[in-house]
C-alpha cells in the first residue's frame, strides 16, 4: 500500500474556496470579513497575524466548527456554509485534519488509539486505518514501543507528531495547524516543520498554518498576513 | 471506541470515580436491602402462624401476647393456671388446643413446653404442618425435639444429651444440670421461629422446676431425674395456648367469653388481626426507612453529577480534541451519559453483592434476635423495577453535565476559554 497517490494533473476543484465570508459572534460586535481566498490542492499557506486579528476564528470557520453569517465557503467542493452541524462534523472528520498548539491528545488513550480517533469519526475501515496508522507513526519516527503507551507519557515533540499522524490518517484534503510549534524548542521546531510538511506533501494535502512567528514562514510556498487576507490578497 | 473512551476516561479519574462508586454502592445496597427486608419481613411475619383461630394468654396487650407466644420475643407477664386451661378447652366450640410453657432456654434458644397436639395441629405458611426430619415426637419426660436451626447451628444429632438453662438469656447462670434431655427428634426447616425453638413436654418443664421456687433452686431440696419422674408432673400453669375452633363463626363469641373469664384475667387474640397490627406498626417504620434510603440514593447520585460537573472544566481540552477529530456534540453527550451509566451499573452490581454478603452474614442474627426470617434471593421483580428506576434517574441527572458538554463544545469550538 502506498501512502500517496502521485498527482499528474492539476486538480480542478480547489481545496479551499471562500467568497465574501462574514462572521461575527454578536451583531454589531467584532466582525471578520474575508473577501476572497482560493487555495489549491497541495499548496501550503502560512497565515501570520497578531493576537485578536481573527486567526482562530478563521480556523474555526475553515474546519466547520463555526458557521459563517454570510458568504460562501467550499472545502474540496463541499458547500460548508450550507451544511448542518452534523454534516459539517462528518466533513471535518473525513476531509480536514487539525493540529493544535499543544495538548492535542487524549491523555488516557494510547498513542495508537489517539491516532485512530480520526478514522473512527470518519467511519473508515478499521483494519485499513490500523495499518495506515502504523505506517504514519513509523514515518514520523515514533517507534513501535511507544504505540501502546498512554499519550500523557510522551514528550511534547512526540505528542505533536502523534497529532500530525492523527490529522493525516483519514487522508484529509486540508490540514489546519494552529501554532503547533509554540511549545517546542528551536531544534524540535525545525524537525517538526519539515516532517509535517513532508507528510502533507506525501498525502497531497493542502496546509493552512497559522502563527505569529515570522521565522516559520520560510517553510511555506505562500505567506499572507491577516490584514492582507482581509483585503482579499491572493496567495501567489 | 466510545466504550473504550468512557472506560479509560473513568479509569483516568479513578480517584473520584472510586469514591462515587463507593457512595453509590452503599446507598443502592441500603435501598435494595430495606426493600428486601420489607418484603421478606412481611412474608415471614404473615407465614409464622396459620390455622390458629385464637391465642390465649394472661391479660396483656395483643402485640405482647403475639410476640412472646409466636415470635418468642419478650416475656409473659403472668401465667394461666392449669385448671383454667382445662376448663376453657372443654368449650364445645374448641376443636383442638396447644398449650405453651415458656421461660427456659438452651444456649440462647428458647425452650417451649408443649403437648403432642403441637406436632399435630400447629400450622404455618399456607397451612403447612410441622414435619419431623429425623426421629419422633417426644414421648418421655426428658426428651426433646429440636427446631432445624438449633440442631444445625449447635451440631446436635439424635440421641445427644442437652441441658436446659433457667431464664432466656444467651448466657445463663442457673442451669438445670441435674436433669439432662435426650434429643429424640429434629424438625424440618419452616422459616419461622419454630426453627429456633427447643421443644419439650409440659411435664418436663414441671419436672425441672420441682425443686425450684420463685425462680431459684430451693436450698436443701434436690431431686435427680429419676426422683422427679416419681412425682406428680401435672403442670400447675402454662404461659399461653393456641386454639382451633370447629367453626370460625364462633371466634368472636369465644374471644369475648375468654376475655370476660371470671376466675382469671385472660386475653384472647386473633393472630391475623394482631399480625396485621404488628405489620402496620413495622410497615410505617419501614416506609420511613425506604424514604430515607431513597434520599440517600439521591444524595449519592447528585454527588456523582457534582464530581462529573467539576471534572468537565478539566476535560474541556479533551472535548475539543474529540471535536477536532470530527466528533459531533451528540457524541460527547453520549460519552458523558455512558460514563454515568457505567458507574451506576457497576455500583448496582457491587451493591447487590454487598447486600447478598450482608444477608448471608446477618441472616442468623436476624432470625435469632428479631424472629425475622430473611431469604437470600434478592433478585425479584421489585428489585428489577428499582434497578430500572435507578438507571433512569442517573441518566436523567447525567443530562446536566451531558448538556453542558454539548453546549460548551458548540460555543467554544476548538479553543479552550478560560
Amino acid at each position: 500500500m502506498t501512502l500517496s497517490t502521485p498527482v499528474t494533473d492539476k486538480p480542478k476543484i480547489p481545496a479551499i474556496d471562500l467568497k465574501q465570508l462574514k462572521f461575527h459572534y454578536r451583531p454589531g460586535g467584532w466582525q471578520l470579513e474575508l473577501p476572497e481566498l482560493t487555495l489549491h490542492s497541495g499548496q501550503h499557506l502560512f497565515v501570520r497575524g497578531a493576537s485578536g486579528s481573527g486567526k482562530t476564528t478563521l480556523l474555526n470557520l475553515l474546519c466547520g466548527i463555526t458557521r459563517p453569517v454570510s458568504g460562501e465557503l467550499f472545502i474540496s467542493g463541499h458547500a460548508l456554509h450550507k451544511l448542518s452541524g452534523g454534516a459539517r462534523d462528518s466533513l471535518r472528520a473525513k476531509h480536514i485534519g487539525v493540529v493544535f498548539q499543544q495538548l492535542n491528545l487524549i491523555p488516557y488513550l494510547s498513542v495508537l488509539d489517539n491516532t485512530l480517533l480520526s478514522s473512527h469519526f470518519a467511519g473508515q475501515n478499521k483494519a485499513e486505518a490500523l495499518s495506515r496508522a502504523e505506517q504514519l507513526l513509523q514515518r514520523l519516527s515514533l517507534q513501535q514501543s511507544l504505540w501502546q503507551q498512554p499519550a500523557s507519557e510522551l514528550s511534547v515533540g512526540q505528542q505533536q507528531r502523534v497529532a500530525i499522524a492523527r490529522a493525516l490518517l483519514p487522508r484529509p484534503t486540508l490540514l489546519i495547524a494552529d501554532e503547533p510549534t509554540s511549545a517546542l524548542d528551536s531544534d524540535n521546531r525545525d524537525a517538526f516543520m519539515r516532517v509535517m510538511l513532508a507528510e502533507a506533501d506525501a498525502n497531497n494535502c493542502t496546509v493552512v498554518f497559522v502563527s505569529h512567528d515570522k521565522s516559520l514562514q520560510q517553510y511555506f510556498h505562500y505567506q499572507l498576513d491577516m490584514l492582507q487576507l482581509k483585503q482579499g490578497v491572493q496567495p501567489c | 471506541m466510545l466504550m473504550k473512551l468512557a472506560r479509560l476516561s473513568l479509569w483516568n479519574r479513578r480517584g473520584t470515580v472510586l469514591m462515587t462508586w463507593l457512595s453509590l454502592t452503599i446507598s443502592i445496597a441500603l435501598l435494595l436491602g430495606i426493600d428486601h427486608l420489607r418484603t421478606e419481613a412481611k412474608n415471614s411475619f404473615t407465614s409464622t402462624v396459620s390455622g390458629t383461630d385464637l391465642i390465649v394468654g394472661a391479660r396483656a396487650g395483643q402485640l405482647n401476647l403475639l410476640l412472646y407466644s409466636v415470635f418468642r420475643i419478650g416475656n409473659a407477664t403472668a401465667n394461666i393456671s392449669w385448671p383454667s386451661y382445662q376448663r376453657i378447652i372443654k368449650h364445645p366450640q374448641i376443636a383442638w388446643s396447644i398449650p405453651i410453657s415458656l421461660g427456659d432456654s438452651h444456649r440462647g434458644y428458647r425452650v417451649m413446653g408443649t403437648s403432642g397436639e403441637y406436632f399435630q395441629y400447629y400450622r404455618y405458611a399456607n397451612s403447612q404442618p410441622l414435619v419431623l426430619k429425623e426421629g419422633t415426637a417426644f414421648s418421655g419426660v426428658f426428651e426433646t425435639v429440636l427446631g432445624a436451626d438449633v440442631a444445625q447451628k449447635l451440631g446436635y444429632t439424635l440421641g445427644q444429651q442437652i441441658e436446659l438453662s433457667h431464664g432466656v438469656g444467651a448466657v445463663s447462670f442457673s442451669q438445670h444440670k441435674d436433669k439432662p434431655f435426650t434429643v429424640v427428634g429434629i424438625l424440618a426447616r419452616t422459616g419461622t421461629p419454630v426453627d429456633q425453638t427447643v421443644h419439650v413436654s409440659l411435664e418436663a418443664i414441671e419436672a425441672i422446676h420441682l425443686d425450684w421456687q420463685q425462680g431459684a433452686p430451693m436450698p436443701g431440696r434436690q431431686l435427680n431425674a429419676a426422683q422427679a419422674l416419681a412425682q406428680d408432673l401435672t403442670p400447675k400453669s402454662i404461659t399461653a395456648f393456641m386454639v382451633g375452633l370447629k367453626s370460625r363463626m364462633a371466634t368472636f363469641t369465644l374471644q369475648r367469653q375468654i376475655n370476660e373469664y371470671k376466675n382469671e384475667p385472660l386475653t384472647a387474640i386473633l393472630p391475623g388481626v394482631a399480625l396485621a397490627e404488628l405489620w402496620q406498626m413495622l410497615g410505617m417504620v419501614e416506609n420511613l426507612l425506604l424514604v430515607i434510603s431513597l434520599l440517600v440514593l439521591m444524595a449519592a447520585l447528585v454527588g456523582m453529577i457534582t464530581t462529573l460537573l467539576a471534572s468537565m472544566k478539566q476535560r474541556q481540552r479533551e472535548m475539543a480534541v474529540l471535536r477536532a477529530a470530527g466528533a459531533h456534540p451528540w457524541y460527547l453527550f453520549v460519552l458523558v451519559q455512558l460514563e454515568v451509566l457505567l458507574v451506576t451499573v457497576v455500583s448496582m452490581l457491587s451493591a447487590a453483592a454487598l447486600l447478598f454478603v450482608s444477608l448471608v452474614v446477618l441472616q442468623d442474627k436476624l432470625a435469632a434476635d428479631y424472629g425475622l426470617f430473611v431469604g437470600l434471593n434478592i433478585i425479584r421483580l421489585n428489585t428489577l423495577y428499582w434497578a430500572g428506576a435507578i438507571v433512569l434517574l442517573s441518566a436523567l441527572l447525567a443530562m446536566v453535565p451531558g448538556v453542558l458538554a454539548y453546549r460548551k463544545t458548540l460555543s467554544d469550538g476548538l479553543t479552550v476559554r478560560l
